[in-house]
């Protein structure tokens, strides 16, 4: 600058010509930020997007806590699914103390027992407060087959020896609520993938000609999705669950009721598949593509899907709640999955009766979970689609 | 408008079709008819079969004839009033549905009116006041509504019911009522009892109307010729009511043919948790028992309201809205 000032001052400009080769990017570089979010893929974008909503990160990460827990529901379950506890009959929840006689003790229960009332044959239970019982972590108890294959005793917490640990109580046969909602999160949350994979196939198959042929393919799927919508869903699904085969086994039942809910919940994602296919393909590059003899399969799934698969994924999340739950109101009636087979639904089967839900309300808890799950999948659902819609 | 009826009401005689065959096929697909279970039951308890009569039952509802024959006497039948006969209950299923059918439809329309109620003022507020706590307080609300299935929200108000104020809140009317004719002390009894379903049922509704109506309202308010009318320095109040509250007032009517099939599904479970002597616990025993008939009435019979509600729908719509008549077409 000053010695620029000089030459000014001076009168004169020297004439100067770099003969170094000249690179037009180093003026018009991109700062590394604006490289970074220019080259970036669409994957990539909505990343980034659905990253700085903070509901819908919290919410998946909640969803993928959930997700993850169904690996290993053996270890984080204090007891077995299937195992009774005869002298625990609808014991309410058992609470956890840290403080005994004002002294710190760590997590620990005391004794748990029960008086029968002989008026309303009602058991009464009680904390003995002059036993402590810690709780023993990383330890060994009820014995499982880890993923029905593997056997261990390995868990994360376990009741302590010669006590029990009922966090969330008992049902009419002493088995442990908690416990056995774990373990039914793994049934209630693969219902609603599996069923999605079938539905978002079918959807994607049927939308996809629709929408790419057009003319009276087109209108034929148009009438189908109006007949289906026009039925009411869940007396629908109660009864092509009721006529499932009374012979059939529970694993047999599950798959069944699984590929019901899927069946019949394509409709809506056919919907948007056809009417985004119905624009897309008068684009330029569909014609190239059809000019060049690709087959409409290639052209469908290479050329037009990709375009709003991200879209399509979310709209798909947002579907996922509507299976697992009704998969919880079949099984909550008593038409869905069967025991030994273990839901959320088939959990809540038990709380039906007005009595039962005055009298023991624990039993109700696995609502708990479900409203849970299904406010974390919309709201997540809804962050996604947000994040997928490139336009805003 | 008269073509545009018509033409609505030629294009549900082939939904209805459709949605006819679907329902007997489901009621065709258990293997066996109810004879052979019905037979190998008495004998298992060691009871005479009366052939005879099974011959004859088999006869009058056709069992002997092909599928196709059975469908048209079904559904033929149906349309005078026939519904077949239950089982079950030895009955013919009109007899056995009796008042059942009136109360569903009932709870039904006194749903949609409660889902009208409560949505509309809090839609409008939501629009207006967008981004207030008040709004946020509201959509929180609604999502929650939105997400909770309403059998378990049922479950949780029995619970509550009964914990708070000791009542008992299944049924529909006092047990006194029941099986007595209609009389004002019945009526009245049944609307204390009504509120309940109708609250329950409506909410997953409501929340999803609330939102809809909040982002269809938003929607028109940011057009020009809003921003006109305030330029010209029109009272907000009036702005509001004279033209996007009309239009929102459209799209109201039009939004009852999306929430129906949800609203009478919604009523068929939430009936059965609180006992209600209406369709839903109805159909689910008939189901249970493989009653097929008598479930596949009720199953007809719930596809036609969502049918007839749509129709419904779609003619207010049309009274309204000059551009939908004047095309014409059907909007759905």
């Amino acid at each position: 600058m000053s010695v620029a000032q000089g030459g000014a001052d001076a009168g004169q400009a020297r004439h100067y010509v770099s003969q170094e080769p000249f690179d037009p990017h180093s003026v018009e570089q991109l700062a590394p930020e604006q490289e970074r979010y220019y080259m970036a893929s669409q994957w990539q974008l909505m990343w980034w997007k659905l990253r700085r909503h903070r509901v819908a990160v919290f919410c998946g990460i909640l969803l993928l806590f959930m997700y993850g827990s169904v690996l290993v529901s053996e270890i984080l379950a204090p007891y077995q699914l299937h195992s009774r506890h005869t002298n625990y009959i609808y014991s309410p929840p058992q609470s956890v103390h840290l403080f005994h006689d004002g002294e710190f003790i760590g997590p620990f229960v005391y004794g748990w027992s029960y008086r029968l009332d002989m008026e309303t044959l009602r058991r009464n239970y009680s904390e003995d407060r002059s036993t402590v019982h810690r709780l023993r972590f990383l330890c060994l108890g009820d014995k499982y087959d880890f993923w029905g294959v593997i056997p261990g005793r390995f868990h994360l917490v376990c009741p302590p020896e010669g006590a029990t640990l009922f966090l969330l109580g008992t049902d009419r046969l002493g088995r442990d609520m908690l416990s056995r909602i774990i373990y039914g999160a793994r049934i209630s949350l693969t219902i609603g993938l599996i069923g999605i994979t079938i539905s978002f196939s079918l959807g994607l198959v049927i939308g996809g000609m629709a929408g790419y042929y057009g003319g009276r393919i087109d209108s034929v799927v148009q009438r189908v999705i109006e007949i289906f919508r026009s039925f009411p869903e869940l007396p629908l699904w109660m009864a092509l669950s009721a006529i499932l085969p009374v012979t059939w086994s529970p694993i047999l039942i599950y798959f069944g009721i699984t590929a019901i809910l899927g069946l019949l919940d394509w409709t809506g994602l056919a919907r948007a598949v056809r009417s985004k296919l119905l624009s897309l393909r008068e684009e330029d590059y569909c014609t190239a593509a059809m000019l060049m003899g690709a087959r409409p399969r290639r052209i469908i799934a290479r050329h037009l899907l990709p375009g709003f698969m991200s879209h399509l994924i979310a709209s798909a999340t947002l579907s996922i709640p509507t299976m697992i739950l009704g998969e919880t109101a079949l099984s909550f009636l008593g038409l869905g999955l069967r025991p030994p087979i273990t839901s959320w639904g088939v959990l809540l089967n038990e709380a039906q009766n007005i009595n039962v839900v005055a009298l023991y309300p624990w039993l109700m808890l696995p609502v708990v979970p479900v409203i849970v799950l299904i406010l974390a999948f919309n709201f997540f659902g809804d962050g996604l689609r947000d994040a997928a819609d490139p336009y805003r | 408008m008269l073509t545009y009826v018509v033409h609505r009401l030629l294009v549900m005689i082939p939904t209805l079709i459709a949605i006819s065959l679907i329902i007997f096929i489901i009621i065709q697909l258990p293997p066996g008819d109810y004879f052979e279970s019905y037979i190998a039951e008495l004998q298992s308890q060691g009871e005479s079969v009366d052939m005879a009569k099974i011959e004859f039952l088999r006869k009058e509802y056709g069992f002997d004839q092909p599928i196709l024959v059975q469908y048209a006497h079904w559904a033929l039948g149906m349309l005078q009033g026939d519904f077949g006969y239950s089982f079950e209950y030895r009955l013919p299923v009109s007899e056995v549905v009796g008042d059942r059918l009136y109360l569903t439809a009932l709870i039904s329309i006194i749903t949609i009116i409660f889902t009208w109620i409560v949505s509309f003022p809090i839609g409008i507020y939501s629009a207006v006041r967008q981004y207030s706590w008040g709004d946020y307080t509201l959509s929180f609300l609604g999502f929650v509504g939105l997400a909770t299935p309403n059998f378990l929200l049922a479950l949780v108000l029995i619970y509550i019911a009964n914990v708070f104020f000791g009542t008992s809140i299944g049924g529909l009317m006092e047990p006194q009522y029941i099986g007595k004719p209609w009389t004002l002390e019945k009526i009245g009894s049944v609307m204390e009892h009504i509120w309940i379903p109708v609250v329950v049922i409506g909410t997953s509704g409501t929340a999803g109307m609330i939102r809809r109506l909040r982002a269809n309202l938003l929607d028109e308010l940011e057009k020009q010729y809003v921003v006109t009318g305030r330029a010209k320095g029109l009272p907000p109040i009036k702005l509001l009511l004279k033209y996007p509250f009309r239009i929102a007032l459209n799209f109201f009517f039009a939004d009852i043919g999306t929430i129906l099939p949800s609203i009478i599904s919604g009523a068929a479970v939430v009936e059965i948790v609180l006992s209600l002597p209406t369709t839903g616990p109805m159909l689910l025993t008939a189901l249970r028992s493989q009653d097929m008939y008598l479930a596949g009435s009720f199953l007809m019979f719930l596809a036609f309201l969502t049918v007839v509600g749509v129709l419904v729908s779609d003619l207010a719509l049309a009274a309204l809205d000059p551009r939908i008549r004047l095309q014409g077409g059907a909007t759905r």
